[in-house]
């Protein structure tokens, strides 16, 4: 006997109103829905990805979770029951996609800001002067400058640095995990707003390298599509160890997925699987990271080279030999990162929350003295302008969204990348899929959400008394934490409100 | 009548010129001040109140009435919420004049410092009216909401600007004339710039001559230079700013 | 890592001038200026710095130092705070003399911690057992950190050659009767009226705030506190005096003494110009400018501020760029004024020769002649 694993939803299609135009057959992208003289959902298929919603003139669908119930038990939800039930059926490792999906405690939502009023103004953004102007890059530890006829002058030039008009930047995400036209999107979101965007692991389609000025390019494990060209098209190079969704372990892209433009970008046949090994098996020690950072260096001319690392316990001593190592920016990724897959155990139970692990590298870096010599971007779970200034104040340079910015792209987190169907077209390689994501809308609806929390991010600041967001970073003391346990707090460097 | 303010504190100084005005008298004379603040402060009286020396900071704040004149130069807050009356100063003024004015007039012969005329309002009939007579420094007429806002940049150095940057931003309301041309980078996003009326050059004829008769500036030569006149682009600039 | 200490803000009056001639004049003129601004703090904060008071101990370290309670900190024993520091300065510093400073109990200072000052000098084998190419200011500083971090009850106010502070919980007219500042002859003075809201009563937070030659009298609040704080305790600098002006002073230390910048480079650390005037630059000072920001943003001073930085050679007044709080220059002669409020400046001078209010963000850089000091 089979047993099969029950289906998460159940989709109603209101037969009056249907006028069976069809139009969910061709939207939905799971195989959802079939026509015999009149509209039959398969719930088994359904993701509650919400497209058919979305299309249906009518707005005859309705999509809810199974009423199927099960006899309750506290220690045994019903995910868990079903993960078990898939096992035993297939013998194999749990798959998802996007970031973790327990209830762990948000420490940002534990976080509030503060605000000046009387003995210190606050600041008006929409009139008076606010400056988010961000540099990433190893800066040195003094400035060496003259004044000549009066006029002032450096004496010795800074190491290159990265421009941003606002601490945000995009994630990479992979050519491969997104298609081609997501990959376009962020380009030209990132050019347009004065940020950068991550060609993630993937490598650099021929048709983005106008954007280079506007992108950091990605030397991964893989080592995919990474050639003398590419590192030197891109504004920064970043070797990537881990991210926060899958510390520790490696990806695999199937050969399925592996059609001409990806075979072309990787430079790998077309069919074959892409492997990224856990570790770069260059990189077995610190002072291997040295040696592939300064080669990666020299065969740049000396671009800046960040380092993205998966937030895991030792953290803070693993940033500090990053820097040490050369490395002109950290990137850290907390284990609510996302991902287009990754084990479902793995994505869930491995890794620390970012906030910590950003108090934590900051403390650490000014302890050694050696805070100045790389920007530290934070990810993992940046959900809105509060968490990215929050970020900020607790010591971040500059944070990078991934999961924003595709739902800034229509995803509804459904949390299905990994089957390639995404009714999107954001993280799919087939051509009927990707060709729903139009570039251009993409990247306005991209630029409207960096405008939309750049704004946000003026207020904040001006309510803090602030014009400039140098003034705010690092600076603990303008957070204070509601129902954060004080061993939280000591970690984050913050007092609890009252203080 | 004349009160010698000589190291008299600014509490005692106020009434004195409170008791004098509510025993008659219509014309007072302050000599020897220096650093008092307060002074006219919600007086309604429609008295004369002349001041020797440099008063201290929110003089004639919520005056609704008086005129005040000051030989000397003035500090801050001048003319605070001023609802009605004039005030003359003939010398220069420091920062965050006229703000939230109602009413009245505030004549300056000098130079302004930063942030006068912010949120400077009309009602109905009364329209506030301020005249600079040197330059000016950041933020002029920020928020302006309604009335009269002047800037003539007499006596200034060769090439200097008349006045610095954020001119007129968040405005919405209320007009201000520039004498010479303005650099529209230096101001906010909501104002616009117009060439002159008739109706304009009445305005300024009115107000303009008053003011040279008061402090002795020369009108012929202020009307050498053609005037600059700055509007609000729209009386809800911030509408495409939220998301709803 | 310490996040735990609390800080108090700065009001928020302040006078001085500068005889740039050298010309030494009593502390009571300065005193008759920062009296008139007395609405302008609390009482709960007066304080002075001069320059040129001590001619015959002009090559030594003047230490002004306080034995006094800690506000949010347990009671200690004041007398045994001394023992311990007088000698820790006698095995570490040739110590030429220590006395207490002579103050007059009046009824506006009725009690006050124990005040003594110490003319130091530094050791050379002292020195040269420190090994790494240490300077003698660096010596003094780490000394005064040392002090003021590791010795519970003991704060150094003042470290300077031939200068000094005298602070204290009053109004500063008051503070200067109490120090008898009359009988004090300077060529730079200046003055402080503050107005703390959380630490009433707390000798220590009254300004200026020194160390070495720098002296700082600050009216506003540094809203960058959290950020510039933990970005000079990166250099050791320690924190101690619960105030956010203190880190005025750490920072021009940093900048000026230790990486060598000239002191106007320094200023346009502090109050640096908006990236829309930077990026209007000629491409070399853009360049240059970029350059200071970038390395160091968490310097910058946030919020609003005026500031007026006494030091061996000079003067220097600074308002915050966008000029929150008042700020008044003026010269007659050979004197140059700056202060709060024009009156302040005229209650000393009525007859002025040149009177302006400096531009937000550019400051008024005053030297003495040359041969003065």
């Amino acid at each position: 006997m089979n047993i099969v694993n029950p289906p998460e939803f159940r989709v109603k299609v209101d037969q009056e109103k249907c006028r069976k135009c069809k139009r969910c057959l061709q939207s939905c992208s799971f195989g959802v829905y079939e026509f015999h003289d009149r509209v039959i959902p398969d719930n088994n298929k359904c993701v509650a990805c919400n497209r058919c919603v979305q299309t249906c003139p009518e707005d005859a669908i309705t999509i809810n979770e199974s009423p199927n119930v099960y006899k309750d038990h506290p220690n045994w939800n019903l995910q868990l029951r079903k993960n078990v039930w898939k096992q035993a059926e297939t013998g194999g490792v749990l798959l998802t996609g996007m970031g973790n999906n327990l209830p762990y405690p948000i420490v940002f939502d534990g976080l509030v800001v503060d605000a000046c009023q009387v003995t210190n103004p606050s600041i008006d953004p929409l009139r008076e002067p606010m400056e988010l102007r961000t540099f990433l890059g190893r800066k040195p530890d003094k400035v060496s400058v003259e004044y000549v006829n009066g006029k002032l002058r450096l004496k010795e030039k800074l190491p290159p640095q990265i421009r941003l008009e606002t601490p945000i930047i995009f994630a990479p995400m992979s050519f491969g995990a997104l298609s081609l036209n997501a990959h376009k999107a962020l380009a030209m979101a990132a050019k347009d707003s004065g940020t950068v965007y991550g060609t993630g692991e993937g490598g650099l389609h021929a048709d983005l390298l106008e954007y280079g000025p506007w992108t950091i390019v990605q030397c991964a494990s893989g080592r995919f599509g990474v050639h003398s060209e590419y590192l030197n098209s891109g504004v920064a190079v970043e070797i990537k160890i881990g991210q926060g969704a899958k510390p520790g372990i490696g990806g695999h892209l199937p050969g399925e997925k592996i059609g001409q433009e990806i075979s072309k970008t990787r430079m790998i046949p077309i069919g074959t699987d892409a492997l990224s090994p856990a570790p770069h098996h260059d990189i077995y020690s610190i002072e291997d990271l040295r040696q592939l950072i300064y080669a990666i260096k020299e065969a740049t001319n000396y671009k800046p080279v960040s380092v993205k690392i998966a937030c895991v316990h030792n953290v803070a001593a693993i940033a500090s030999g990053i820097v040490r190592a050369g490395a002109d920016i950290v990137y850290l990724d907390g284990f609510k990162g996302g991902t287009g897959a990754a084990p479902t155990m793995i994505r869930d139970h491995v890794g620390i929350p970012i906030e910590l692990a950003l108090a934590a590298v900051d403390d650490q870096l000014r302890k050694e003295g050696i805070r100045n010599q790389a920007s530290i971007v934070a990810a993992g779970g940046i959900r809105s302008s509060a968490d990215v200034v929050k970020a900020i104040a607790l010591g971040a340079d500059a944070c990078a969204i991934g999961t924003a910015a595709l739902l800034a792209l229509g995803c509804s987190l459904c949390q299905k990348c990994y089957t390639g169907n995404c009714a999107w077209g954001i993280c799919t390689q087939k051509p009927e899929l990707t060709r729903r994501l139009d570039p251009e809308w993409g990247a306005m609806r991209l630029k409207n959400l960096l405008r939309g929390w750049s704004h946000e991010i003026k207020e904040f600041l001006g309510a803090l008394g602030v014009n400039s967001v140098e003034s705010l970073r690092g600076s603990r003391e303008r957070l204070r934490g509601v129902g954060l346990d004080a061993q939280t707090l000591e970690i984050l460097g913050v007092k609890p409100a009252g203080r | 009548m004349t009160i010698d303010a000589k190291g008299v504190y600014y509490r005692e100084l106020n009434q004195e010129v409170r008791a004098a005005i509510a025993a008659g008298e219509t014309d007072i004379v302050l000599d020897n001040v220096n650093g008092q603040r307060y002074i006219a402060d919600g007086v309604r009286a429609k008295v004369n109140i002349t001041v020797n020396g440099v008063p201290g900071n929110d003089l004639a704040a919520f005056m609704d009435g008086p005129t005040l004149t000051v030989n000397g130069n003035v500090q801050d807050g001048v003319a605070n919420t001023m609802n009605d009356g004039k005030v003359v100063i003939n010398g220069n003024a420091g920062d965050v004049l006229g703000y939230g004015m109602r009413g009245g007039k505030l004549y300056i012969k000098g130079d302004v410092g930063y942030r006068v005329g912010i949120h400077m309002k009309g009602y109905k009939q009364n329209i506030p009216v301020v005249i600079a007579g040197g330059t000016a420094g950041d933020f002029f007429g920020e928020y302006m909401a309604g009335g009269i806002l002047m800037l003539l940049g007499l006596g200034r150095e060769e090439g200097a600007p008349i006045a610095g940057d954020y001119i007129g931003t968040g405005m919405h309301g209320g007009v201000m004339y520039i004498r010479g041309e303005v650099d529209l980078s230096r101001c906010g996003a909501e104002v616009g710039t117009m060439e002159m009326t008739d109706e304009d050059d009445k305005v300024l004829d009115t107000y303009l001559g008053e003011f040279c008769s008061d402090t002795g500036c020369d009108m012929d030569e202020i009307m050498k230079v053609k005037f600059t006149k700055l509007y609000p682009k729209s009386s809800r600039p911030y509408g495409r700013l939220y998301a709803y | 890592m310490d996040h735990w200490w609390q800080k108090d803000m700065s009001g928020c009056g302040l006078s001085g001038l500068i005889n740039t001639d050298g010309a030494r004049v009593s502390g009571a003129v300065i005193r008759k200026s920062i009296a008139l601004m007395h609405d302008r703090g609390n009482g709960q904060g007066g304080g002075l710095a001069a320059y040129g008071i001590y001619p015959d101990h002009k090559d030594y370290y003047a230490f002004h130092i306080m034995y006094t309670e800690e506000p949010g900190k347990p009671a200690r024993d004041l007398e045994l705070a001394q023992k311990e520091t007088e000698a820790y300065l006698d095995k570490n510093l040739a110590v030429k003399l220590g006395e207490d400073i002579p103050v007059k109990i009046t009824d506006k200072v009725r009690s006050h911690p124990i005040l003594r000052r110490y003319f130091v000098k530094v050791r050379p084998d002292k020195l040269a057992a420190q090994g790494f190419g240490m300077s003698e200011d660096d010596f003094i500083v780490s000394t005064v950190m040392h002090i003021n971090d590791k010795i519970d009850g003991a704060f150094v106010f003042s470290s300077g050659k031939n200068m000094g502070a005298f602070k204290g919980v009053g109004f500063p007219e008051d503070i200067a009767d109490f120090y008898m500042l009359e009988n004090y002859q300077g060529y730079i003075w200046t003055a402080h009226n503050r107005f703390p809201t959380n630490t009433q009563g707390w000798w220590g937070g009254a300004h200026p705030f020194t160390l070495l030659d720098w002296s700082i009298v600050h009216n506003g609040e540094i809203s960058s506190y959290g950020i510039n704080r933990r970005y000079l305790e990166m250099f050791g600098y320690k924190m101690a005096l619960h105030t956010d002006t203190e880190v005025v002073t750490y920072i021009f230390d940093l900048l000026v003494r230790r990486h060598g910048l000239p002191v106007q480079a320094a200023l346009q650390v502090a109050a640096a110009p908006f990236w829309k005037d930077v990026d209007r630059m000629p491409p070399e000072e853009k360049e240059a400018c970029e350059a200071l920001r970038m390395v160091y943003g968490s310097a910058l001073l946030n919020g609003p501020f005026a500031i007026l930085f006494g030091h061996t050679h000079g003067l220097i007044g600074i308002n915050d760029r966008i000029k929150l709080r008042p700020f008044v220059a003026a010269t007659k002669g050979k004197t140059v004024y700056m202060a709060s409020e024009e009156s302040a400046i005229r209650e000393i001078e009525p007859d002025l020769e040149k009177v302006w209010a400096p531009r937000a963000g550019h400051p008024v850089m005053v030297e003495l002649d040359k041969g003065v000091a």
